[in-house]
């Protein structure tokens, strides 16, 4: 599917407000970079992501989510990368992938909707802000650079801000996502008339929603319409796209292997599609927060504190490196004594990359997206 | 008993986000009766019935002179001809889909959703269905003009004026019917040797199956024959088709109701065992308000009422008690509500009653302070895909009033990712958490509550609230 931006316009699909304001000076040089921030809704498994296979309390801390870490591809003598992000493993491999481990935000309470809010506005308190980090980093591009858009119905809080920013939604009717069906279910689990409906309905009903459907390839077809979207010259250089089904209360293994399998592939494609313009491109892959460390009594897992953050890209400042200044998971070592131990800013590491990738001062990154968190 | 819940959802259409609390439901409906506006502002701007019916006269001419160049055409302007008559009908589906819009944004607005709901049932009631060309500019307008402005009083008028509007006289076929020893008919037979009977006597049958006495309550095909007859000279101006449009006085407006005496049964009828001698239209407006008023239609509209809020299978205390006070007032609607309001029947949790998807999405909308939906949404196409197009229930018996109609398993999927969808538009705008006790009130179930809180998005959880099983009910 090639969607360029003319013929979203042209289709009167979305809408795209590029973002240009007459009369300011800025001090970066126009450039061909392009910035790619795929958020994780619902607090994605860190652990899982990148395993810390070499911590000598891992495996009895994981219990039976240990078992298969060790058969993914080994990132340096501390984490092993789980065995479903081959394409990721192999960006590893050529140095653009990068692994942050061990982040938060500030919010240290275990909400999806504080947590989300705060990862994407970037304040110290839930709903603290109405705008978003995203919408902050354009007021640091020149002119030229500001094109924005997300991939949603309505501007995500990330996005929002005083800095106009597009949304694009495919035409198609989106599909209800796998993982509001499975809670629906559970919803309906004693309703007499819902629960035999329901049931009929699911039968019936083709799951291609999430990106871990369809074997991953939901995740591909994101991440070609992202890439179609971003890689003209006059395409959106700052974009979003978010992805669901990461709150893996139960039968993890199974879910977050598929859910990986997809955002694998979304990265894949997104490399793919934009070609050579790649060697330009930054791709944030972050959580609102991360899982226990535990397992529970239904092979899931529960509402965390730190997390993984990942890094993709033809130009990242440490690419091939696993950042982490590892809390270590034996007893005493957790937060509450049950989540990983956050020992670094999630907001500062997606500031330090964003000023490395725009070639803007850290510190002048830092007061902009985070004027609050990080000043 | 979850009686703010029900007030709100089986005898309104949700509470708007903005709503005081409903402290004593009783009374919060009772005012509303009195409150009630027949003509709110957002339909008033709505085109009139000479407007909706020049649309369709536009129609018919474009098609005929289609019809008449089809024989010159070459193959393939032959197979342009579907886009060249959607076009002509373009302007006609301007009207329903206008007034489509203008009915949503009262119910998602209006202040008195409780007559808003019985504008509904009696409009389900009396059923016309947007199948015919003829018949889908006016749809909106029969709603408004025939059934609102008569749901706060006698039965006996909102029945004539439903069978007087020009949308009824076109669906059921009264606009062609002539009596078969009317003056028309004579001439017709006269002039052009045809022995047609003219006679149609799909109205009459509604009528009396449908819209008062009830299917299998004693009337016989002489009665529907003798009715039919009493009927004819009812026409609408400009629309119809047949004998009596040469007939029409030069200054009839087209697509306005008129009798034209010509087209009208000479004598007296007998229906029911009652002889009815009166001249010209007093004929059928005399039948229509013994109709009104017969104890079967009692008991028809009774059961119809008790099954609408009390679910499938009305408890005939109920039904009986709603009977007896539509037969001592002679068919006071208000009254009957009253009555309604006031049976404990009427007010058990269980059975429990699903929405419409009309009423699902109206009370989805009215619980969000932001607009769900975008600005160019299709709204038939939108409830077309959800299983209830807007006034085509296909039948002049309406949609089935029952819990299996609205309860079906692709219908429910339908809900699910329209609610996901809007979810998706609203996200982080608006908070479940707070939404659900606001909207669910006392219904609010600790399953629901605790589904809402562990969504994995604000999104996730605006979905799981409109698609749990009490939003889904009423």
């Amino acid at each position: 599917m090639m969607i360029s931006r003319r013929t979203a316009l042209a289709a009167g699909l979305g809408t795209f407000a590029a973002g240009t304001l007459p009369g300011l000076a800025f001090a970066a040089a126009p450039t061909d970079r392009r910035l790619l921030f795929v958020i994780q809704r619902g607090a994605a498994d860190g652990l899982a992501i990148a395993a810390p296979t070499g911590d000598p309390a891992f495996a009895a801390a994981r219990g039976a989510l240990a078992d298969e870490a060790p058969t993914g591809a080994k990132l340096d003598g501390m984490f092993t990368l789980h065995p479903a992000l081959t394409g990721a493993a192999g960006l590893f491999a050529a140095r653009e992938a990068h692994v942050a481990h061990a982040v938060a935000t500030a919010y240290r309470d275990r909400s999806h909707f504080d947590g989300q809010n705060m990862l994407e506005g970037g304040g110290t308190r839930p709903y603290g802000r109405d705008d978003g980090w995203l919408n902050r980093l354009l007021t640091l591009l020149p002119a030229s650079e500001r094109d924005a858009l997300a991939i949603a119905p309505a501007v995500p809080l990330a996005l929002r801000g005083a800095l106009p920013v597009g949304t694009y939604a495919p035409s198609r009717l989106p599909q209800a996502d796998g993982d509001l069906i499975a809670r629906l279910s559970a919803l309906y689990a004693k309703d007499e008339l819902l629960h035999p409906l329901w049931d009929s309905a699911i039968k019936t009903q083709e799951l291609a929603g999430d990106i871990g459907g369809n074997n991953g390839r939901n995740g591909a077809e994101l991440g070609t319409l992202a890439a179609s979207l971003m890689a003209p010259a006059d395409g959106a250089r700052v974009m979003m796209v978010e992805t669901g089904g990461w709150d893996t209360h139960s039968g993890q293994r199974g879910r977050l292997a598929a859910q990986l399998r997809g955002l694998d592939q979304l990265v894949g494609a997104v490399k793919t599609g934009l070609g050579t313009e790649w060697a330009n491109t930054l791709v944030i892959v972050a959580t609102e927060f991360g899982r226990t460390v535990a397992v529970n009594g239904t092979g899931g897992t529960d509402h965390g504190t730190g997390s993984a953050a990942l890094l993709f890209g033809g130009a990242l400042a440490a690419g091939g490196k696993v950042s982490a200044d590892w809390p270590g998971l034996g007893a005493g070592a957790l937060l509450d004594g049950r989540d990983l131990k956050p020992t670094r800013s999630l907001e500062a590491v997606i500031a330090d990359a964003v000023a490395h990738h725009y070639g803007i001062d850290p510190a002048r990154a830092k007061k902009a997206l985070y004027p609050e968190v990080l000043a | 008993m979850a009686i703010q819940y029900l007030a709100a959802n089986r005898f309104g259409l949700g509470r708007r986000w903005d709503d005081p609390a409903i402290d004593d439901p009783g009374a919060w409906l009772t005012r509303q009766l009195a409150a009630y506006d027949p003509a709110p502002a957002a339909i008033a701007g709505l085109a009139g019935r000479a407007a909706i019916a020049a649309a369709y006269i536009d129609y018919r001419e474009e098609r005929q002179a289609m019809r008449q160049e089809a024989a010159a055409m070459t193959d393939e302007e032959k197979a342009m001809d579907p886009e060249l008559r959607r076009l002509s009908r373009s302007e006609i589906r301007r009207h329903y889909v206008e007034a489509a819009r203008a009915r949503l944004s009262h119910a998602v607005a209006t202040p008195t959703p409780f007559p808003e709901r019985l504008t509904y049932f009696w409009a389900n009631h009396f059923a016309v269905s947007a199948d015919k060309q003829t018949v889908i500019g006016f749809v909106g307008n029969y709603e408004n003009q025939a059934i609102r402005p008569h749901i706060m009083g006698k039965f006996a008028d909102l029945l004539i004026a439903a069978v007087r509007h020009p949308a009824m006289l076109l669906y059921l076929d009264q606009a062609q019917s002539f009596g078969p020893a009317s003056p028309v008919a004579a001439r017709r037979q006269r002039r052009q040797g045809k022995k047609d009977l003219g006679l149609n006597e799909n109205l009459a049958r509604e009528i009396l199956e449908l819209h008062t006495l009830g299917v299998r309550t004693g009337y016989t095909q002489t009665d529907v024959t003798s009715f039919a007859k009493a009927l004819t000279g009812l026409t609408v101006a400009g629309l119809g088709r047949g004998a009596g449009q040469r007939l029409m006085p030069a200054d009839a407006s087209p697509g306005e109701t008129l009798f034209v005496g010509p087209l009208h049964e000479p004598g007296a009828q007998t229906i029911l065992g009652k002889r009815y001698d009166q001249p010209g239209a007093r004929q059928a407006e005399a039948v229509l308000r013994d109709l009104a008023v017969h104890p079967a239609t009692a008991t028809h509209i009774a059961t119809k009422l008790a099954r609408h809020f009390a679910g499938d299978t009305p408890p005939p205390a109920l039904v009986e008690r709603l009977a007896a006070d539509f037969r001592k007032t002679g068919g006071d609607l208000p009254s009957l509500y009253r009555t309604l309001i006031a049976s404990p029947e009427a007010w058990q949790a269980a059975p429990a009653l699903f929405k419409s998807p009309w009423d699902w999405t109206v009370s989805m909308m009215r619980g969000l302070k932001l607009p769900p939906l975008g600005e160019r949404q299709n709204i038939p196409a939108l409830f077309t895909q959800l299983g209830q197009p807007v006034w085509r229930p296909g039948s002049p018996a309406g949609y089935d009033d029952r819990v299996a109609t609205w309860a079906g398993s692709a219908a429910l999927m339908q809900r699910v990712e329209l609610a996901s969808r809007i979810a998706g538009r609203i996200g982080d705008r608006a908070d479940a958490r707070t939404l659900a006790p606001l909207l669910l009130a006392d219904a609010l179930d600790a399953d629901t509550r605790e589904a809402i809180a562990r969504a994995d998005s604000p999104g996730q959880g605006l979905a799981m609230l409109f698609a749990s099983p009490a939003f889904l009910r009423r």
